[in-house]
């Protein structure tokens, strides 16, 4: 059985899955892409950090209308990842306002994508909402 | 600024907006440039620059144009900023006179959008039969829908959304009020591509395409093109007094683009680069946001109309909702914004956009505004955003001759 291979690069996958980013060691810019120099000091040398899984919902939209082979209606968030703002879907809840809340706690959470002709997994992220027990 | 240094406009024109199904954009194109120019009361042969602007054509716009109304082997610049298109058109000739390169220059935005459908977010491309990593993020699959959007909608939706969380009291019938205000604002306006009034409700029933933000939330995709004439002051004064009474003064224009925040790399700031743009057209027009009698900004969705009053300066910061909750922004109220109609009903043929809306504060700066007008209007001001970002600011005068 082959490893899953993650949607994008900057999700690892594994016992606790999570997001990285380049960190710049001069000002603690963070960026998913890579980077030449610093877009904020232009310093050049840069960590790989993992960002934090939970976080809290600063913007989102309830996105009905798409590109065609878009799935709708999906949530796009903005959400703060302990200073480190991350865009994803909100996934695991109604997309509805009702369920989707501004401020709201939300924690990373993964998904098969399904398997490709060499039966090899792709994995999906979003956040779900962490919910009050 | 000396007097040498000032530029004006001196003809200015608007095509009517909508659709056009038989004319191209060199058609449209042609039309705004031969009305600006007979406005200015010059000639292609006057002109010393050219700088054009269209966006989803495939290039060369302003050497099409100039084979359409006359080729007289000036420089022209071919200009693309996103949404900003119009206005760095604008101030390509602006800066040519500033430089003293020319004593008049020509700017002229068109575009062809009529039916474009949903703006950015690509149609998703077949699968390979094996997740295969590619670009810069190394995707197995197109992300957009899958992580976040990328349409424009949904950006502008959450970008309004974020001043609702940062400020609170901005929700989904406050957005839609201000929808309402500027579709009302052009039933006043002949060249609106729309120009029915709609209730609050039927805007909020209307079709969701990412909400806060319904169908007559969005801009209007539609086609149309403006053109501009400027001048130098210097060449102004030796003109007719009536070419000098009809003027407008350019007493700021400025470009930003965006600085980096911690966020921008997931959501654009649209907001950073407007306010700077703001403080530094301020202080150049040596005027203040409580001195416009009018202002037409960029809200290309009814959740970007809200955090341009607070970035533009017009309210306090965070006072945005409570300043459109007092009505000033009506046209009859204190800070008349988007009396045209806005993007939203007047239509926004992306490259057009930026000139188009300093002809409408032209228009009542001249008095000329018919039953729209703003009465005894004598400062106002024009703003675009292009996502990317690029920022435009003109401020504009009467003249007092
Ligand atoms: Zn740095």
């Amino acid at each position: 059985m082959s490893e899953p291979i993650p949607i994008v690069n900057y999700l690892v996958l594994g016992e606790a899955p999570h997001l990285v980013s380049y960190e710049c060691t001069n000002c603690k810019a963070r960026f998913f892409g890579r980077r030449n120099a610093c877009a904020s000091c232009f310093g050049s040398e840069f960590n790989q950090v993992e960002v934090a899984t939970t976080g809290e919902l600063r913007s989102f939209t309830i996105v009905a209308f798409a590109a065609p082979g878009v799935e709708v209606p999906f949530v796009s968030g903005i959400i703060d990842c302990d200073g480190t703002s991350v865009n994803a879907n909100i996934i695991n809840t109604k997309p509805d306002p009702e369920h989707v809340v501004l401020g709201m706690k939300v924690q990373l959470a993964t998904y098969s994508m399904g398997a490709d002709a060499d039966g090899v997994e792709a994995i999906g992220f979003g956040f779900e909402p962490i919910e009050a027990a | 600024m000396s007097k040498q240094d000032e530029v004006w406009i001196l003809g200015i024109n608007m095509t009517k907006f909508g659709k056009y199904p038989d004319r191209d954009i060199v058609d449209l194109g042609a039309e705004a440039i031969q009305a600006a120019l007979k406005d200015a009361g010059v000639t292609m042969g006057d002109i010393g620059i050219l700088a054009a602007g269209n966006l989803m054509g495939a290039g060369g716009i302003g050497q099409m144009l100039q084979k359409q109304v006359g080729q007289t082997g000036i420089p022209v610049y071919n200009v693309a900023n996103a949404c900003a298109t119009g206005a760095t058109a604008l101030r390509t000739a602006v800066m040519a006179i500033k430089a003293g390169e020319c004593d008049y220059g020509l700017a002229v935005g068109v575009e062809k959008l009529a039916g474009a459908g949903l703006l950015a977010g690509a149609n998703r491309a077949e699968e390979n039969d094996t997740w295969t990593p590619e670009g810069r993020f190394g995707a197995v699959v197109p992300v957009d829908g899958r992580i976040g959007t990328a349409t424009m909608p949904g950006v502008f939706a959450q970008i309004g959304m974020e001043y609702g969380h940062k400020y609170g009291g901005a929700d989904f019938e406050l957005f839609a009020k201000i929808s309402e205000k500027n579709h009302s604002h052009s039933t006043l306006n002949p060249l609106a591509a729309y120009n029915k009034e709609m209730s609050l409700e039927q805007i909020m029933n209307d079709m969701m395409i990412a909400y806060p933000n319904t169908r007559p939330m969005c801009s209007a995709n539609c086609d149309g093109a403006a053109a501009a004439v400027v001048v130098s002051g210097a060449t102004l004064k030796t003109l007719s007094l009536e070419q000098q009474r009809r003027a407008v003064k350019i007493s700021a224009s400025i470009l930003t683009t965006d600085p980096w925040q911690e966020a921008c790399q997931v959501l654009p700031d649209v907001n950073t680069l407007t306010r700077n743009a703001a403080k530094t057209a301020y202080e150049k027009a040596g005027v203040g946001p409580e001195d416009l009698d009018l202002v037409e900004l960029h809200d290309c969705f009814a959740t970007a109309e809200l955090v341009h009053y607070d970035n533009l300066m017009l309210c306090e910061e965070g006072g945005a909702v409570d300043f459109f909750n007092s009505g000033a922004t009506w046209r009859t109220g204190r800070m008349p914004v988007n009396v045209s109609g806005g993007l939203q009903s007047k239509g926004h043929p992306i490259a057009a956009t930026g000139i188009a809306n300093i002809w409408e504060v032209c228009q009542h700066l001249r008095d000329e505004c018919g039953n729209r007008q703003i009465e005894g209007a004598k400062v106002g001001l024009a703003h675009v955003i292009g996502l990317g970002s690029a920022c435009g600011i003109h401020i504009l005068e009467k003249s007092a001759a």
